[in-house]
């Protein structure tokens, strides 16, 4: 049998190896010859748990009104990263991002889009939106209720990296924009605010996920700023024993957005259903789903419905904030910016 | 060195040769001077700026000096766990020897939130260092920790079968002609390991370098204190600044080529040395 077996196994071994290169170049194509389809939408990390409801959700959707069968598989990882990977090529249908610049850049580095994506859906093409909160340790024990505590001395804050990751530069934007529209709030004053923030920052870890790691698990830092999806579930799963979420009077409003990646769709042929998914997404079940998981619902009737989950918080935009996100990018983030002179040497 | 006129005794020198050029050209060469042509759209000025900046450069110095502690610790300890693995048979031996290689497999962001849950004010060790005023997680010092441990079996495995090639016979032979075990070891086994412990030692070295996934959890990330290179290669990446990241990576690349290429002159300086020494 030995003997056999040998010369027969070296003979397939290339044709095998060719098969299947074949056959990935095949796979590639979407509609199978059964009529399903698949899609995948690339996300960034707190929205995990989101889209495998919202998924089963649309798929089920989509069957009973297409008589379609659809599978969506997800991808989740740094909202930067995540976004490098479809200008590298990854083939994504969708991308649910966690902000705007980084789908500006499918368009600026690869055209993988149009440049007025933003306005092809309602909402800035944010079906959901969320905001910036305290976590801090049970019964609050350093008090801390609203911006101003989180500079006082020998208070620790955890907030990851602004320049490594997309949820940071959110915190960073809530935090300069509280100061900025506040009691007397000027350029100059966000700037001192920003100072002595991070000057209270003992950790500048890379993701979001990486800070909810160093507050939750190691014990380091007095508050954790969170998305406040983050933040329910992080009481949740750690346990309410441990951790307690403050919602301060003032925050952002975080839009984080979804768009079709047309090249893809057009060479994959299915712009139709990724497009109903995205509409989906605004849908009242969509927005249960999505409020379920703590996001905030743009729906009016499902946020009366859900009103109780979600604190008043005065939400500051955007545009009030820092205007747009190249210009936010151009002057907090980008090399030499703010966020740079915080940490420049004293020489400067 | 070769000379390729001479007859030689094993067939397919040029065939393999060939080969050779080719697979290091496919596989390290080409990606390699892609990274180079996507510097060159920088204007010198652009790029001297972007790899002098006073974070790029105190990047440097951690990332360069917690790399020389961490292979200089494990050119240290990697040694005695070799000794103790080839020259002793004891109970467990089999368990240690897998231990070894432990590092190698484990993914090193696994590794990187290991040490920091161990290291950190709450861990098991960083608990009682804390006590004695050591803090070791987000400091320079756990970034040469995390160093230490993903470059462990380096030193080990090249070491070791140069060990077991040493005759117990030797070290004997140099007692009976009067040696200390202190002059036996300087002259008579170290010169013969000598050149697998460099070797050993520049892989740790360099696997160092380039660490990203276990150092970053443990740094802490701190610009001008705590930032290692690939960090900040990271962070450009994260900016879409494609050229500024390979700017970077290019002075990263040119640094570990030239140390690279001195400690293999060393090593062959080292071996001619053994070489040319007499009765050896």
């Amino acid at each position: 049998m030995e003997s056999r077996a040998r010369p027969s196994a070296r003979n397939w071994v290339p044709l095998a190896l060719l098969l299947s290169i074949v056959g990935c170049s095949r796979s590639s194509g979407e509609a199978s010859p059964d009529g399903s389809v698949t899609l995948l939408n690339v996300s960034y990390d707190p929205t995990r748990e989101l889209y495998e409801d919202l998924n089963a959700a649309f798929a089920k959707h989509w069957e009973a009104t297409r008589s379609q069968q659809v599978s969506i598989r997800q991808s989740h990882g740094g909202s930067g990263k995540q976004a490098r990977s479809v200008i590298e090529g990854l083939a994504a249908d969708v991308v649910t991002l966690a902000l705007a610049y980084d789908v500006d850049m499918l368009h600026q580095q690869a055209q993988l889009l149009p440049v007025d994506w933003q306005s092809r859906l309602p909402h800035h093409s944010a079906p959901y939106t969320s905001t910036i909160v305290f976590v801090v340790r049970k019964g609050n024990p350093k008090g801390i209720h609203d911006w101003d505590d989180l500079v006082r001395e020998g208070v620790a804050v955890i907030t990851p990296n602004p320049k490594t990751s997309g949820g940071a530069r959110w915190n960073y934007l809530a935090a300069w924009g509280q100061a900025l529209k506040g009691e007397g709030g000027s350029e100059a004053r966000a700037q001192a605010y920003v100072e002595k923030l991070y000057r209270n920052v003992p950790v500048l870890d890379s993701g979001a996920r990486g800070a909810t790691t160093t507050f939750a698990e190691r014990g380091l830092g007095d508050v954790l700023l969170a998305w406040e999806n983050e933040a329910f579930l992080l009481t949740r799963e750690v346990g309410q024993a441990e951790l307690e979420v403050v919602v301060p009077p003032v925050s952002i409003l975080a839009e984080p957005p979804v768009a079709l990646v047309d090249r893809n769709v057009d060479r994959k042929g299915t712009r139709a259903v990724a497009e109903a998914y995205l509409r989906y997404l605004y849908s009242d079940e969509g927005q249960e789903i999505a409020a379920r998981h703590h996001f905030r619902p743009r729906s009016d009737t499902v946020a009366a419905k859900y009103a109780a989950d979600f604190p008043q918080v005065k939400r500051l935009t955007l545009a009030e904030v820092a205007g747009d996100w190249a210009r936010a990018q151009a002057t907090h983030f980008a090399d030499g910016g703010v966020f740079d002179r915080i940490y420049a040497p004293q020489a400067n | 060195m070769s000379r390729p006129s001479q007859h030689r005794v094993l067939p397919g020198f040029r065939l393999s040769l060939g080969y050779t050029w080719f697979y290091l050209g496919l596989v390290v060469l080409i990606p390699l001077s892609s990274l180079f042509l996507r510097t060159f759209s920088l204007s010198w000025e652009v790029f001297w700026g972007t790899v002098t900046t006073s974070r790029a450069l105190a990047a440097y110095r951690l990332s360069f000096g917690a790399s020389l502690a961490a292979a200089l610790a494990n050119a240290v300890f990697g040694l005695l766990v070799a000794w103790v693995l080839v020259r002793y048979r004891f109970p467990g031996r089999d368990v240690l020897e897998s231990l070894v290689d432990l590092p190698f497999a484990l993914p090193t962001a696994v590794a990187g939130l290991t040490l920091t849950t161990l290291f950190s004010a709450k861990g098991w060790y960083g608990r009682h260092l804390e006590a004695l005023g050591i803090q070791v997680a987000y400091t320079s010092v756990g970034v040469a920790v995390a160093l230490t441990f993903i470059g462990l079996p380096f030193v080990v495995r090249t070491v070791q079968p140069v060990l077991e090639g040493i005759d117990a016979d030797v070290e004997e032979a140099a007692a009976t002609l009067g040696a200390t075990p202190w002059q036996t070891f300087r002259r008579v086994l170290f010169p013969a390991i000598f050149p697998a412990l460099l070797s050993g030692f520049t892989l740790a070295f360099a696997r160092a370098l380039g660490e990203y996934g276990s150092v970053v959890f443990i740094s802490g990330n701190m610009p001008l204190r705590t930032e290692i290179v690939p960090l900040l290669i990271v962070t450009r990446l994260e900016q879409y600044d494609y050229a500024g990241a390979t700017a970077i990576a290019t002075v990263m690349l040119a640094a570990s080529f030239s140390l690279l290429l001195a400690v293999n002159l060393l090593h062959r300086w080292s071996h001619r040395r053994l070489e040319a020494r007499p009765g050896a």
